[in-house]
């Protein structure tokens, strides 16, 4: 018989166990999978829909913003331009809705099963990057319709894809432990998001923001850092360098508070859900 | 081995805590309104036990003992409030048959994402799948999807994958009182076959009869206490001792509901003080409940005998909608019908279309007395019934 694990249960909280998250890695593997399919059951287009949703966005704000407004867009053309930006802004807002209301969702899973609850904001803020790797597709069609060629730059995208998700996955920890106890996040979550696009350089560029509103404007929405990053990997825009490091240490503040706050809130989970 | 070690272990709830969730604004307003005095509930209280190797051990107790909180805090579900509990080994809990199971995805595709939660890897589920069909009995049902089952069908694939499970321990919760009486007899004997394989068990179960069949020894526990311990046959005896002393309340508040409709008291109409009644008197149960929204609905009733066996239920046959407000439907037991003994009433409420279901499983406890129906027989009658049938006697043809 091989070693037995002893596991001590006791009234103090547990720390974050990533050797058991690891063993859990198939629930979650389970979770996302389950997320991606119910998401496209009985549906007739699918998948399609994954690319419908920043696609007739980014027509509807071609025409209003950049047709009729005429927001500038550092040269480049808008749609291809709030399409770049759409692309990030669906996989963020896609992420912490899952991600912020998945405890909620799932309250006869918490007050029956155990698992490493932390599995549920993780599956929340991943399943929806099949979508992402979909719209991704046309957005090289885009840029090739435009003319712009697809370079070694747009590897770049992995690192700032990366810190999106821990953005996601940290504004989630906070989020939906919140919400397990004050159902009022519940009724924030979409106001939040939509206000948020309108606070992201999705429709203009941060360069319409005076400069010296640029570290308040980072700090308040980290999410605009990582989106003239993408733009600057995708269409060779100027390089964020200050923006992207304001955003990431906002980031990393956020993702390392949520995991404490997290782990703080577990222990109640069962017993107030 | 020891393979569970509980010390002194305690779970303190607040009440109100397990109620209801709060808003910002309640929180917020409770900062300058006086503070109503929060009142505290152990569910348990100076637990402790140690569970050997390969012991099958039954937890017993009425509702509201802590059997259930004991299971959870061991299962890790919550957390206790005091003391401590070491689990050596791969512990599974069963609380809840068919948990994650998804309506909308196939039978397949349940047992892979039950099977992952109860903690099976893939290739596990892979290689036990064939048997987890075949014990379930769901044969070409297996790619269709959960929602299109018969209840039965839900229940049997649910604890189909439940058996497959090789933890070292086994925490089980009541969940072999679903299913019908052969799949539960199939049941029980999956049970006993692994506790034969050497498995602990931890049983919670208002099936007295399986507790002492299948545990090797028996805890019961009352207002979150442990009160006796020992061979389930001696713990079993004194449990129905004490029940048979207790007296039950006439009206049970009970304050449950869906969207529909909310019940608020369960009670039953009788001269005396508390719950009994004499097997003269029709039994009269009344329930009392509000209508949330315009809407039929339907109430059910069934009852239970002092050993748990289910005697029969009986649905409310009004049809008509109700607009919003209060009623009591009443359902009448026919006298000189109920044996003597302790009865138990679930209550269940409906939408129509059977929506949204609810049910109160211990929504009244009564008791009843011979009040002088047999004039010259006092010994006892067995069974749970003691109807005045028709007896007609005639002269023989010779």
């Amino acid at each position: 018989m091989s070693e037995i694990k002893a596991t001590l249960i006791s009234p103090s909280s547990n720390s974050l166990d990533l050797r058991e998250l690891w063993q859990y890695r198939g629930l979650l593997r389970m979770f996302v999978w389950r997320d991606i399919k119910l998401r496209y059951k009985q549906t007739v287009l699918g998948l399609s829909w994954a690319v419908a949703q920043p696609l007739f966005t980014m027509i509807v704000f071609s025409l209003l913003f950049g047709a009729l407004a005429k927001i500038p867009s550092e040269g480049i053309p808008y749609p291809l331009f709030s399409y770049s930006g759409l692309l990030a802004w669906t996989l963020f807002s896609g992420g912490l809705g899952r991600g912020a209301s998945s405890l909620v969702t799932e309250t006869s899973l918490v007050q029956k099963v155990y698992f490493p609850r932390i599995i549920l904001p993780l599956s929340g803020v991943l399943s929806p990057l099949l979508d992402f790797a979909i719209a991704f597709v046309i957005l090289i069609g885009l840029m090739i319709y435009f003319g712009y060629y697809p370079s070694a730059m747009m590897l770049f995208i992995i690192p700032l894809l990366l810190l999106q998700l821990l953005f996601t996955l940290g504004l989630s920890f906070w989020l939906s432990a919140i919400n397990v106890e004050y159902r009022d996040i519940a009724q924030v979550i979409p106001f939040l998001i939509q206000l948020l696009l309108f606070a992201s350089p999705v429709i203009y560029a941060t360069s319409l923001v005076p400069a010296r509103f640029h570290t308040a404007y980072m700090i308040l929405n980290p999410m605009a850092g990582i989106i003239e990053g993408y733009r600057w990997a995708i269409l060779g825009t100027e390089r964020p360098d200050y923006l992207l490091g304001i955003s990431a240490l906002m980031i990393i503040a956020i993702l390392v508070s949520g995991a404490i706050y997290f782990k703080h809130r577990e222990k109640a989970f069962a017993d107030v859900i | 081995m020891k393979i569970i070690e509980i010390e002194s272990l305690g779970k303190k709830y607040r009440t109100g805590q397990i109620v209801s969730y709060k808003t910002v604004q309640d929180s917020l307003s409770s900062l300058w309104r006086k503070k109503e005095p929060m009142g505290i509930i152990w569910a348990l209280k100076d637990i402790s036990l140690s569970i050997e190797q390969g012991e099958v051990l039954g937890i017993i107790g009425a509702n509201g003992a802590g059997k259930s909180t004991l299971l959870k805090i061991l299962s890790k579900i919550t957390y206790p409030t005091e003391g401590k509990a070491i689990v050596r080994g791969k512990a599974s809990a069963l609380l809840e048959v068919g948990a994650g199971f998804h309506p909308e995805f196939t039978g397949r595709e349940n047992i892979y994402l039950n099977g992952t939660l109860l903690g099976m890897g893939k290739s596990e589920i892979a290689k036990k799948l064939e048997s987890i069909v075949d014990f379930s009995g769901i044969g070409e049902y297996l790619d269709t999807p959960v929602k299109r089952y018969s209840s039965g069908m839900f229940v049997r694939l649910a604890f189909a994958v439940a058996a497959h499970l090789e933890p070292e321990i086994l925490i089980i919760d009541e969940v072999l009182s679903v299913g019908d009486a052969q799949f539960q007899k199939k049941s029980l004997a999956k049970m006993e076959s692994s506790a034969k394989e050497g498995r602990t068990v931890l049983f919670v179960s208002h099936n007295l009869a399986a507790v002492k069949s299948l545990c090797s020894r028996c805890v019961l526990l009352d207002k979150g206490k442990i009160v006796k311990e020992g061979s389930p046959n001696e713990v079993v005896a004194h449990y129905l001792s004490e029940a048979g002393q207790e007296t039950f309340p006439k009206t049970v508040e009970s304050n449950m509901g869906n969207d529909l409709l909310r019940i608020n008291t369960v009670s039953l109409i009788t001269t005396e003080p508390t719950a009994r009644i004499g097997l003269s008197q029709p039994i009269i149960i009344e329930i009392a409940y509000e209508i949330i929204r315009y809407s039929q609905i339907k109430l059910n009733i069934v009852l239970f005998d002092q050993g748990e066996n289910c005697l029969f239920g009986s649905m409310s046959n009004h049809d008509r909608p109700l607009p919003v407000g209060k009623y009591i439907s009443t359902c009448i037991i026919p006298s000189n019908w109920l044996n003597e003994g302790r009865f138990r009433i679930s209550v269940a409420g409906f939408g129509a279309q059977w929506t949204e279901p609810f049910r109160i499983h211990k929504a009244l406890v009564f008791q009843t007395y011979d009040d002088g129906f047999t004039k010259d027989y006092f010994r006892e009658y067995s069974g749970p019934f003691r109807p005045q049938l028709k007896w007609n006697t005639e002269r023989g043809n010779n």
